[in-house]
């Protein structure tokens, strides 16, 4: 019960009754013929720290920008905290948006930069001062204070831009690609920097990325987005276990698919028929029925390669090993079957290998059941 | 080939640009009355010019009219960039984009005969402008100078970054103080060049202002060019060495304020 209590409270997603915090509400928004947005519904919760995620061109950005109010939504509207945002003005909402390109100030110092937002609130000189330099205190950088933008490095200006969104204390911080421009050492720091911040101010986070490692470490939830709408929406375990269709799973870490009908139900296991791979067996799951056309998914480090037959295995083949890397923590591999589909497959290297398995070498691959996700769509 | 060759066009280059204005200013110091003979250094024609009437009061004029025509075209040229960057698409734009960039290719004749042309009819059918002067001549300067302008703040607009406004609304400032507080204090130093060349263009305007000027005003240009019909005195070697120094220096601000934002790469 405890346990229970305890994931509802820190996942109200999961809590049927909890009340979202923003509702997107069948949000479309169209640029003349194109629509770049069409028919969204999202519920974010307080606290939540959402990533949306997708390619360039699948509508993340213009959905945030509808948030931050730049954008009017062609249909749909837009509630904050039950707050219809429809007609009010991106200077009157409880948002404030951290820029791709941070848009700071050229002409200001840091420091005006950040209590710039302050001062247009209507608080005292002094005030607003004192209130930005605790910002900047916070993300390092109470000593560039009077420097101006171009005199900052590419983190620095990150971090002040993150500053300046966040000093009125908004009820939504909107982020867009923040990470975008930095550095792959950096940005993996400033990852858990961000969630830091998140957490200990308990602002309601939204940010936009097309990184999907950055989404997957950051997010308490993704949605996943393609060609305007919302593919899946799920906590970043779910996305990448329990992917909806081929997009997700393809889209998100790398996966095999396996195109086949379902032919026979055992008991356990539903047999799934493939040109490819023969008969595959899968856990049983709801709504497949006989004859349909389905994708069988499986992960590249869901494989075991040995050179033996592993013994009852239910889901083996032999291959020969056709392309490996080496990268270190893993290898990974490219296996022909004797129907010539190339099959990717990964192992983590636990322990150290006196007699890799290598270039050429025949082995048996095989997969349990339930490491295959079967894709109706 | 490669080693005298470009160094020579190089030279031959700027005494075939500079040496007509490098001899101006050196007979500007000149003692003797013939413009050709070198008399020995002088600034006489210096004392002389600055006793001379008539020069004067047109210089005075001109520079009247370049500071208006230069603050006018600076307003509208600029309105006219925001219109064309910001607005979007609407009907006439294509049209608007060629008209407001037409008076920099018009012939300066065609431009100055046109005006002279509208400012007759509109006397005889508005009163105003009252006859021909300053006024008409700001306002032609005016127009070609505001094309100039439109061109410069037009470039700026396109290259600033529009989240910068955003932002600021974003961060709780209306429409108004988005203006005030951001994109202007931004491409200020585009206006300031574009200002300081509008104003050199309209000091050194001739065509158009013959045109359009009356009696009682004519500008600096116009004298000289009456002065030297009767032969070439010393003392206009004088004045044209001052004008350079002023274009010069108005130059070379306007181009480090450009270099400075292009450095600056906002």
């Amino acid at each position: 019960m405890a346990k229970a209590a305890v994931a509802a409270e820190t996942r109200p997603w999961r809590d049927p009754r909890a009340q979202p915090f923003i509702s997107v509400q069948g949000i479309t928004k169209r640029f003349g013929d194109f629509t770049a947005v069409s028919s969204v519904d999202l519920e974010i919760f307080r606290g939540e720290l959402f990533c949306l995620l997708g390619e360039s061109g699948c509508g993340k950005s213009t959905l945030l920008r509808m948030l931050a109010g730049f954008e009017q939504p062609t249909e749909g509207r837009i509630l904050i905290d039950d707050a219809d945002m429809s007609a009010v003005p991106p200077d009157r909402r409880p948002t404030n948006m951290m820029f791709q390109s941070y848009a700071l100030f050229p002409h200001m110092s840091v420091e005006k930069n950040v209590a710039y937002g302050l001062l247009r609130e209507g608080m005292k000189k002094a005030q607003a001062y004192a209130r930005a330099g605790e910002m900047l205190k916070m993300v390092k950088l109470e000593k560039l204070a009077s420097r101006k933008p171009d005199q900052l490095s590419g983190g620095q200006r990150q971090r002040v831009a993150l500053a300046r969104a966040l000093v009125k204390q908004p009820k939504l911080l909107l982020l867009d690609e923040p990470l975008g421009a930095l550095d792959k050492k950096l940005r993996e720091e400033t990852q858990f920097e961000l969630i830091r911040i998140q957490e200990s101010l308990g602002i309601t986070f939204i940010v936009v990325t097309h990184d999907q490692d950055e989404a997957m470490t950051l997010a308490t939830r993704i949605g996943v987005m393609k060609d305007g709408g919302i593919s899946q929406i799920g906590e970043p375990q779910e996305i990448y276990e329990r992917p909806n269709s081929r997009f997700v799973a393809d889209f998100i870490g790398s996966v095999n698919l396996f195109e086949g009908k379902v032919d026979a139900a055992a008991p356990d296991f539903i047999r799934i028929q493939t040109p490819e791979l023969g008969a595959v067996l899968v856990p049983v799951q709801q709504g497949l029925a006989r004859g349909q056309q389905v994708w069988a998914a499986v992960r590249p480090e869901r494989f075991a390669l040995s050179r033996q037959k592993p013994q009852g295995a239910q889901n083996a083949w032999q291959g020969v090993v056709e392309e490996m890397g080496y990268i270190g923590h893993m290898t990974q591999y490219r296996i022909r079957l004797e129907n010539g589909r190339l099959i990717r497959a990964s192992q983590s290297n636990r322990l150290r290998d006196e007699d890799p398995i290598s270039w050429d070498d025949h082995v048996w691959i095989s997969v349990s059941p339930q490491a295959i996700r079967v894709l109706d769509e | 080939m490669r080693g005298w060759f470009l160094p020579m066009a190089v030279v031959l280059g700027f005494v075939f640009l500079y040496a007509p204005i490098v001899s101006l200013v050196v007979f500007s110091f000149n003692e003797s009355r013939l413009v050709t003979v070198w008399g020995g250094f002088s600034t006489r024609w210096y004392g002389e010019l600055l006793r001379d009437r008539q020069i004067l009061g047109s210089a005075w004029i001109s520079l009247q009219v370049a500071f208006a025509s230069a603050t006018i075209a600076t307003v509208i040229g600029t309105l006219g960039a925001f219109v064309l960057v910001r607005m979007g698409r609407f009907a006439g734009r294509l049209l608007l984009t060629g008209m407001i960039t037409a008076p920099l290719v018009m012939p300066e004749v065609i431009t100055g005969l046109s005006l002279l042309l509208l400012f007759i009819s509109m006397e005889l059918t508005l009163g105003w402008p009252a006859g021909r002067g300053l006024t008409t001549i700001i306002i032609a300067h005016t127009t070609f100078c505001a094309a100039f302008v439109a061109v410069i703040a037009q470039s700026r607009l396109r290259s600033m970054d529009e989240s910068l406004e955003e932002a600021a609304r974003d961060l709780g400032a209306g429409p108004v103080r988005v203006f005030f507080d951001i994109t202007l204090p931004v491409i200020t130093p585009a206006l300031v060049s574009g200002w300081l060349l509008a104003f050199t263009l309209s000091l050194d305007d001739l065509v158009i202002a013959s045109f359009v000027s009356g009696p009682g005003a004519s500008t600096l240009p116009m004298v000289i060019f009456s002065k030297v019909r009767l032969g070439v005195s010393p003392d206009v070697n004088a004045l044209a060495t001052i004008i350079i120094g002023f274009v010069l220096v108005a130059v070379a601000i306007a181009g480090w304020l450009m270099r400075k934002q292009m450095s600056k790469g906002l």
